[in-house]
Parts: C-alpha cells; structure tokens; sequence
C-alpha cells in the first residue's frame, strides 16, 4: 500500500493533484482512493487530499502517515512533514518554502515549482510540475501512463491547457537541483 | 463491460439514482452532502429529470411527499442537522404508506455541530427518525461502489414495502472518490402503484394518500399492519458481511466508512497472532440481530467500533443477549478512528481474555 | 322536469362534519363547481391541510392528499412537479397558510407553481378550539388573546393577498368574501378563473375566502356573517390584488 498526501493553499490544485494521481492508479487497475479536506479550508486557507493505491480493498481512506508527501505552502510543511513514514518521500516547493527537513529517515526532494512555473509561462500549474518530480523521485509507473492520463483528465474544451500540462509534467520530471 | 469511473460518494448516489429512474430530487444545500444536488442539478435536466432547491428542508421532505403521492420516484439528501429538519415529513411519509429515498451524509453534532465525518445519527435514523410507531429502512454502504449499489436497491425496497428508504453514509463517504461500476444491477418484481394520486380519470375511484385515522382503532389495525411488514423486510431483506468471524475470539462489529477501518485492524491483529474478526451491517435498520445473536456462540467478545459515543452499541447488546460481553470503541465530532488506535483496544481486550 | 338543485359531481356524498353556519361547506361546494365546469375531476389533485379542513380529502371526488400543517404547497409542488398537466389545489386555513406554513406558501409563489391555493381566512384556530390565528384582527377576543389582540403584545395581522401580489410568481390573487350571496356569487367566479389560470399554466393563483367561525366566535351564524362584513372586510378589503391576464389585455389595448 501506498499512501500519499498532497497539502497546500485552496487553489493550487492540490485536489487536482490528487486526483490525477488516483486516475493513473485506476488505469493501472489498482484500488485507489481520493479524499479531499473539505468546508471553510478550500476557500483560501489550507487544502490537502489523501490518496491511496493499493493492491488490496483499501481500509481508511485517510493518510495519515504517509509515504509520500507533497507539499506547496509552510503552514503544511510544519503540519505534515514529522508524520512522513520512515523510508518515505518529501517533496517540497522550494520557492514557496524556504524551510529544509532535517530528518534523515525520508528521502526529501525540493524544486522550485511556483518559481518554474512562472518562468516558463506555466502559471497555475506548479501543482503538474511538482507532480512530474513526484514520478520522478518515486518512480511509481511509467511516464508515459502518466502523461496520457494527464492529457485526458483536461477537458476537451481547453486543447491548449492539455499541451502546458505535458510541457509542465514534463518539466519538473526532468528538472534536477 | 462496463467502466470503471472514478467518483465522488455523493455524486455516485445521485448517478445511481437517475439510473434507478429518479425523476425528481428536492434538497437543500449543507456541507457536507451539497455536490449530491448539484450533480443531479447539472445532469437531471439533460436527462428528463428535475432537481429543484427547496426553501428549506422542511419544505424539500413534503415536495417529495407530493411526488411520491403522485407515484414518481423521488430522492432528497441531507446531513443530520438537515435531517433533523425532515423528520416531520418523513413520520407523514411513513404514515401515508408511500416511498422514497432519504440520503444522510451523516456529520458530526449535536447543534450545528462540526462539517466533518460522524456516525452519530445511528439512533436518529434507526429508532427515532420521526414521531409516532415508526421504522424506516436505514442501509449503510461502506465504499462508493456500494453507494451506487444500495441507492439503486433502496429505490426498490421503497417501492416493494411502501416505506422510505435511508441511505446512511457520512461526510468522508461523501466526498472520498473510488472507482465506482454502474453495471446492471439485479432487476426486482415491483407492484404496481394504483394508491398514486395522478388524476383519477374516471377510470378508477378516487385515490387518497393520507396518515390521519381519527379512530384508534383503525389507527392501531394500520400500525400492526406496517409492523408486520417491518417483520417481512427483517426476513427477507437483512443484508451484512462477515470477515475472518469464522475463528474469531473478538469480532468488532462496525458499519460503513467504520467497518474499512476495522478490517484494517483486524488484518493487523491477525498479523500479531490476535484472532480478530469482523461483523459488518449492512442493513442498520432491520438490524442483522438472528446473525450477531448466533456469532455470539463462536466469539468470546463483541467490540463495536463506531464514529459516535456508542450507539450501535446498544443493538449489538441486544441482539446477543448477553451471551457474550459487548463494549465499544468510539471517536466522536468528526474524527475518523485510525486502524492503529482501533487495534490498541482490540489489544487491551485480547489482553482481558 | 327541471333539476334546479343538485350537489357538484366533484363533492362525495359524505356528509360533512364542519360545524353549522361554518362556510367551509360554501368553500367546498364552490371549489366543486369550479373542477365541474372546467370538467377536470379526473385530472385533479386537492391538497388538504391540517386544521378544520384536514377532512377535505374525504369530500372531494378528485384524487386528495393530506400533507403535514403548512407545508401543503410543498406538497403541491411535489405533486404538480411529478405530473405538471394535472390541475393541483391546495385548500388551507389561515394557521396552516399564513403562520406554520408562510414559508411553503411564499416560495411556492416565488417559484410560480402553477398551482392554485384556496385560504380560508376565518381569523382564529378552528380545529384546536378558538385560538390567536396571525390574520387575528386587533382587539380580537381569542382563547390565546384574551383580552383581545393587543398589537403591541401579539402583533399585527398578516394581510395575505396584498402580500401575494408583490411576488412575481404570482399570476392570481383575489380576496373574496362569503358574508352574502353577492359576495358568494363573486367567489365562485374567482375560484374559476383561479383554475383557469392554472389550466393557462399562467402561474401561482390564490384565492382568499373571508370566512366564519360561528362556533369559535361565539355567535350565532347569522352575526357571524355580520361580523365579517363589519369587522373582517374593513380589514381585509375585497378585491383582486393581481391578474396578469388583466394586464395583458390592457397592455394588448
């Protein structure tokens, strides 16, 4: 089983997130779940989802110790970043954190995703960016899977939108610090 | 074959409903059942239905009223503050011998409470959703699979018994995503409607749906006649689901979002060498009291586990009749209990043994 | 020979149980003429409500169902909504109407069901034995105001029809009174046209019926019918409050 938390702002995608991840889960024929925060938090305070992907029926869809964890603002990093598993993953938006984790039983990964984002004219999608370095530091499925599952999780409406979406996944799993 | 759609918990039951033939939905908006309505607002139009935002809840319960009584199927959806706010039509609902389905996405209170997850309507819905001798059917999915299922089979059950139908489910239930099927669901023989109130035509007597019986005595004959109805859906309806209760020396007994927990622990258990098992309803309301009262020969001790201060609780002592010791293990206020917690109890109780 | 007396088609045989010289008898009996002129029993669903009126569903030809205290025009809805070509009718007391169900009754309006509501307005609770109703008119001797309604304690009425027809939903809104045949005369024709409004699908139609209660006043029927016309009707003036129609034709003019 694997358990992985995504936690930031209402409005960076992170349900988004959550829920693209849920979807590559489900194409690969897994169990998965997708449990969002919800109320008062998704307008402007602190949002977060739990996902789960599992070979087995999944038991409480709630993570809440992780063995991955996204964050994109501080308030969750100094929530959530003690209740990584041992052994687990930190992902970080190091433009938006200027904090270090100083566990040494995770493996913590920090790339600028806001900042990249709009370098590269891909505002609003730090939260595909840092999903591509996520892939890349778990090496949970392939990348082409992945992306495919991307493209068609972007509504029809806005082809545009699909085409930044790859160039943003693209992005953060190749981006190196 | 059909596909697999990843989905929210309420919007499975609103899809499933429109599949059940729901022609009309009246709500109100409250956190944290509000995507229900606005699903089948978005869908029902483009699929001849209609869902229409009530004033109030109060007003959504007697709208369905007026439909069921006019012989279309019809879904409302609340959470418990809500809820509280319908009994009054459900009790007529029940009184007039019509159906319908009821959703409680169940939060936590009492007051306004909190907008996170909670079990802590299990009396409300089960024994006192509304005045007067009265039941209504209460099913308790625990996946979002199972909601489109149940919602499917509550619309059924409403219309074979002439009686409400509840789906309990709660807040995580709600708003979690699963992977959910709409595949065919088993096809059930349902009577005809001839008590709908649709204009006579001439063609038939005047039909009356109504719950006032100024006569005790004819009050009494109609009460008896639902109660053995009541029996009949006891028989013939009762659904749950057992996990490793084959050897088990602690069966926890929990319901719906509760129950995925407690089989989580109990796999833990078991991979300490504890003797877990687990006892599901499925059905709360009629309660699988023949099934628990049996296990009570096989097990050494019950242990419900529910989001509440210990509701269920009480049915599960009932049905076992004291032949085993029944205690509870509970969160209450909209936290969801953690498989580790869960297994410290069913520890300390392995311990007592 | 010539029949120049028979009871509506619509109304059942049942003897009623209202209290003599109450006009819920005249009520019914004109609502009655109205589902036989338009020839639409068949087609036609009554709401009762709770309160002297709970028994309508048994003297009504038409299919009937009996909702909960003021919630009839949810019910109404429901029903209308479930098969919007049938002819849908509330018949609601001034406690069921105006009080426990203002809500129902004001957001069916809003919403323009095209339903139409038949309000009893007798000023009292006739059911439960004489009490304060909200259409209680001041200095009003009830079991709940005693001494008479006192504004300043109890309030003031609630004038209905004036309220219904600021609301855009509404198509019909008309006050009646049944203290004489003239005015008797004049119901009938509101409560028809109420109907054919609805048969146009022009929207909300409500008809209020000044109304007696001899029993609860304490009078006998005959000064019951005085005191509508002395005290009620200055009160509550007669009229139409509004027609679309009317204003359609003008503006066609």
């Amino acid at each position: 089983m694997s358990g992985f938390l995504f936690a930031g702002f209402g409005g960076q995608g992170i349900l988004f997130s959550g829920k693209l991840l849920a979807k590559i889960g489900l194409a690969h024929g897994k169990q998965v779940s997708w449990l969002p925060s919800y109320g008062p938090e998704m307008r402007g305070g602190t949002a977060n989802c739990s996902v789960i992907i599992d070979d087995e029926p999944i038991g409480s869809p709630l993570v809440t110790k992780p063995d991955v964890l996204v964050v994109l603002n501080l308030p969750s990093f100094e929530k959530f970043e003690k209740t990584v598993k041992k052994g687990g993953v930190l992902i970080v938006d190091s433009s938006l954190i200027d904090k270090k984790s100083e566990r040494k039983d995770i493996n913590s990964y920090y790339i600028p995703a806001s900042m990249l984002a709009s370098e590269n004219g891909l505002e609003g999608l730090a939260n595909v960016i840092i999903f591509g370095h996520m892939m890349k530091a778990t090496g949970i499925f392939d990348y082409a899977a992945v992306e495919k599952v991307l493209v068609d999780s972007t509504p029809k409406s806005k082809p545009q939108l699909a085409e930044l979406n790859a160039k943003a996944l693209s992005l953060g799993y190749g981006w190196q610090e | 074959m059909s596909e697999k759609v990843l989905m929210k918990g309420n919007e499975a039951i609103a899809e499933a409903a429109m599949r059940a033939g729901c022609k009309l939905f009246f709500g109100y908006p409250i956190t944290p059942q509000t995507d229900l309505s606005e699903y089948l607002a978005k869908q029902m139009p483009k699929r001849g239905g209609l869902m229409l935002q009530a004033e109030s809840e109060v007003a959504a319960i007697n709208m369905v009223l007026g439909a069921s009584a006019a012989g279309e199927r019809v879904m409302t959806s609340s959470s418990s503050p809500g809820v509280s706010l319908k009994s009054e039509g459900i009790s007529y609902i029940v009184g007039s011998d019509i159906p319908c389905v009821i959703v409680n996405v169940q939060r936590g209170g009492p007051g306004l409470g909190g907008i996170q997850p909670a079990q802590s309507d299990y009396f409300q819905a089960t024994k006192a959703l509304g005045h007067g001798d009265m039941h209504i059917i209460v099913l308790a999915p625990a996946n979002i699979q199972e909601m489109a299922l149940l919602t499917g089979e509550a619309f059924d059950l409403a219309d074979i018994y002439r009686t409400p139908v509840m789906i309990l489910a709660d807040g995580a239930l709600g708003q979690m995503m699963e992977p959910v099927d709409f595949g065919a669901k088993p096809v059930r023989e349902l009577p005809a409607k001839d008590w709908a109130c649709n204009g006579h035509g001439h063609k038939r007597l005047r039909n009356i749906v109504n719950s006032l019986y100024i006569q005790p005595e004819e009050l009494e004959r109609l009460n008896i006649e639902r109660f053995e109805r009541y029996k009949k859906i006891e028989e013939n309806e009762v659904k749950y689901e057992e996990y490793l209760t084959e050897d088990a020396e602690i069966t926890l007994v929990a319901y719906g979002i509760t129950a995925r927990i407690a089989r989580t622990a109990v796999k833990l258990a078991r991979a300490e060498g504890i003797k877990a098992g687990l006892f599901r309803p499925i059905t709360l309301y009629p309660f699988p009291k023949k099934q628990l009262f049996e296990l009570a020969d096989k097990t050494n001790r019950f242990l419900s586990v529910e989001m509440s201060m210990g509701q269920m609780v009480d049915d599960v002592k009932l049905a076992v009749e004291f032949k085993k010791p029944v205690t509870h293990y509970g969160r209450t206020g909209g936290v969801i209990p953690s498989p580790e917690e869960i297994l410290d109890e069913i520890r300390r109780l392995r311990r007592e043994i | 020979m010539i029949n120049v007396f028979e009871n509506p088609k619509a109304l059942t045989d049942i003897a009623s149980h209202y209290c003599p010289g109450c006009t819920h008898g005249i009520a019914h009996r004109l609502v009655a003429e109205a589902i036989d002129a338009l020839d639409i029993e068949g087609q036609t669903i009554g709401v009762a409500p709770v309160g002297c009126a709970v028994f309508a569903y048994n003297y009504f030809n038409c299919d009937m169902v009996q909702a909960p205290h003021g919630r009839a025009p949810a019910v109404a809805t429901g029903i209308k909504r479930a098969n919007p070509d049938n002819f849908v009718f509330t018949y609601q007391g001034d406690g069921d109407l105006a009080a426990i169900g203002t809500a129902e009754t004001i957001h069916a309006a809003a919403r323009g069901e095209n339903i139409t509501v038949i309000f009893i307005n007798n000023a009292i609770y006739g059911m439960t034995g004489g009490q304060m109703a909200p259409t209680s008119i001041p200095g009003q001797v009830t079991t709940t105001s005693p001494y008479g309604r006192k504004p300043e304690i109890q309030g003031f009425p609630l004038r209905i029809s004036e309220m219904m027809a600021t609301i855009d939903g509404v198509a019909y809104a008309e006050r009646v009174a049944l203290d004489n045949v003239k005015n008797v005369r004049r119901a009938k024709v509101a409560i028809q046209k109420a109907f054919e409004v609805q048969r146009d699908k022009k929207g909300f139609s409500i008809i209020e019926l000044l109304s007696t209660c001899p029993t609860n006043w304490g009078v006998s029927p005959v000064t019951a019918l005085d005191y509508v016309r002395e005290k009620m009707i200055p009160y509550y003036p007669l009229g139409v409050y509004k027609d679309i129609t009317a204003s359609k034709k003008e503006a066609s003019e």
